[in-house]
């Protein structure tokens, strides 16, 4: 794939982190491409807005930063007001929808929602929210094969939980896929959550 | 000799540069770690401390850096392989013992992932600030060997080869990292056991009557006893001689601190590592070294698409300085250009090889990121005019 720049980005405890990690893991051990991601150290680590940069290439990476992300991934507000700015002209931006009010929207993104920690609590256990965004993710963006994904989320995560992620990356994958098919949101996310909830 | 199994995690992981700089350590043979621990190296000893009981050794967490530097030297001359992990603030405090292991020839790794300094300076950001202080920051004539990764494999690959290096010339090791590639995530290949050379100790077959502790056998570097052992055992900071005893004279002084320096100086041109590419009929050579080295790359690719001349000159070995090379290639370009994480720290060994027969041109940054590719285009086109 041609050099993409992803930021994912929430708050600390979403994991954020190893939800890059596994993408960063399917992208370079299991799909043959080149893949280096960082993380932002420092105070805001604990609680406050936690970051994880991605890049992805069919050549090795030379810049290790992330300047113009071509897609964001956004799991909080903080995380959105912070980094949102920075999207790439007509990049990607995949939103967890309970817990982001998109405004203010930069530079004609394609956007898409997905209420990822609803989808975790169905399943059992919120804690894997991150993987069913790894799902929606791949299902979106189609960047990287879904059975590299999947193979990088069995490899990424303790053995008792393997099947728990397994399910959380297919519902973030299915839901993805409609998701795509029906299309871009409109900007006015908040409106739309709530006629999508009146219809419900 | 073969790495033993044991310490060997074969295998495709992804892994950022201090877990791989750790793996290299234990695929290396160390068994011992004394550290207090400090960002942004923290993580490698944190690895090593879960992961070395397994594999059979110890870590120690010191009451501080003199401690750590200090200790880990006990655990070599115990027969043990073993390194310390640190940053800027504390790779100072350390400068005494790495004096010492020069002086009493401890072949030993000293890690140094750095940060923004002086003082306590960047804590989680990076920088090249420590690359003469590596090579100059103890008291006294010695010289040390320095590895610069600029990824997480060469984190584990060149750690297994600075342990080499230690052992081979019973010197301690400089392994300068910088933030970027500590933290860094990427794919690192460890490959099976049976194919990672390691250097082991270079121990005495001597009888305890026929030994001496510093008698050397014209290749410079003298075999060791472990302590314990029977043999004779003394190993003291002072000016010794062959016994390893006080012997404070300017003959004994000549004579010992002339070999530390030889025994570096003299294989320079054999161990030197560095990447080179386009040399050949380059109007300018990037000079670089560590992260600094792939971000340079792109600026390298972006004046080659503008029709420069461009070469490159990566330092894998920053110390000793590679300056026969250095002399060479300045016979035939018109400039180096050399970007750095720092106010011009190496670009003065490459100027003073190239001894004006080359412009030298630095690109300075104080560090706390990484340059911007344009600056170092901008050096390489202001060069070429």
């Amino acid at each position: 794939m041609p050099l993409t720049e992803l930021r994912i980005a929430g708050f600390g405890g979403q994991g954020v982190i190893l939800s890059a990690i596994v993408l960063g893991k399917a992208a370079s051990i299991h799909q043959g491409e080149f893949a280096t991601m960082t993380q932002n150290f420092g105070p805001e680590a604990r609680g406050g807005a936690c970051s994880a940069q991605l890049v992805l290439s069919d050549k090795p990476v030379l810049y290790p930063y992330v300047t113009r992300p071509d897609v964001l991934v956004v799991m909080s507000q903080e995380a959105y007001s912070k980094f949102a700015p920075e999207l790439k002209d007509g990049g990607t931006l995949l939103v967890e929808r309970d817990l982001v009010r998109v405004t203010d929207l930069p530079a004609h993104p394609r956007v898409y929602s997905v209420p990822a920690t609803r989808l975790a609590e169905e399943l059992g256990k919120r804690m894997v929210l991150n993987i069913v965004m790894v799902g929606f993710f791949t299902a979106i963006t189609q960047l990287l094969e879904p059975e590299a994904v999947r193979k990088a989320v069995a490899d990424s995560v303790p053995a008792s939980f393997r099947d728990l992620n397994l399910k959380a990356f297919d519902k973030g994958y299915e839901y993805g896929k409609t998701a795509l098919a029906a299309g871009p949101e409109a900007a006015d996310l908040e409106h739309q959550a709530v006629l999508s909830q009146e219809a419900q | 000799m073969k790495a033993d199994p044991r310490g060997v995690l074969t295998g495709t992981h992804f892994m950022d540069g201090d877990h791989a700089c750790c793996e290299g350590a234990l695929a290396a043979g160390a068994r011992f770690a004394a550290g207090y621990p400090i960002t942004p190296s923290t993580e490698v000893v944190e690895r090593f401390a879960a992961r070395v009981p397994v594999v059979g050794g110890s870590f120690i967490q010191m009451e501080d850096e003199l401690a750590a530097s200090i200790a880990l030297q006990g655990a070599v001359w115990g027969g043990a392989k073993s390194f310390t992990v640190t940053s800027g603030p504390g790779f100072s405090l350390m400068m005494e013992h790495i004096g010492y292991a020069a002086m009493t020839e401890t072949p030993c790794v000293f890690v140094d992932v750095q940060r923004g300094g002086p003082s306590t300076g960047l804590p989680t950001l990076p920088a090249q600030g420590d690359m003469m202080q590596a090579r100059w920051g103890s008291h006294g004539d010695y010289e040390i060997i320095a590895l610069c990764p600029n990824s997480p494999q060469e984190c584990f690959d060149l750690t297994v080869k600075a342990f080499n290096f230690a052992e081979e010339f019973r010197v301690p090791v400089m392994f300068m990292m910088d933030e970027v590639v500590g933290h860094m995530t990427e794919k690192v290949v460890i490959p099976p056991a049976d194919q990672i050379e390691v250097v082991p100790r270079k121990h005495t077959r001597k009888t305890v009557e026929e030994y001496l502790p510093y008698a050397t056998n014209g290749d410079m570097v003298p075999e060791m006893a472990h302590a314990g052992e029977g043999y004779k055992f003394h190993v003291t900071g002072l000016t010794h001689d062959e016994r390893g005893y006080p012997n404070m004279t300017p003959q004994t002084q000549q004579k010992l601190v002339t070999r530390l320096q030889n025994k570096i100086r003299s294989a320079a041109d054999r161990i030197a590592m560095f990447e080179e590419e386009a040399t050949e009929n380059a109007d300018v050579i990037v000079v670089s070294y560590g992260i600094t080295s792939r971000v340079a790359q792109r600026a390298i690719d972006m004046a080659r698409e503008r029709g420069l001349k461009v070469g490159k000159l990566r330092l894998i070995m920053a110390w000793p300085f590679p300056e026969t090379k250095i002399r060479e290639l300045a016979g035939r370009t018109k400039a180096f250009v050399v970007p750095e994480l720092n106010l011009g720290q190496m670009v003065r060994e490459v100027e003073r090889a190239a001894a004006g027969r080359a412009k030298t041109i630095l690109v300075p940054h104080a560090g706390g990121s990484v340059h911007h590719p344009e600056e170092i285009l901008a050096a390489i086109q202001e060069a070429v005019r």
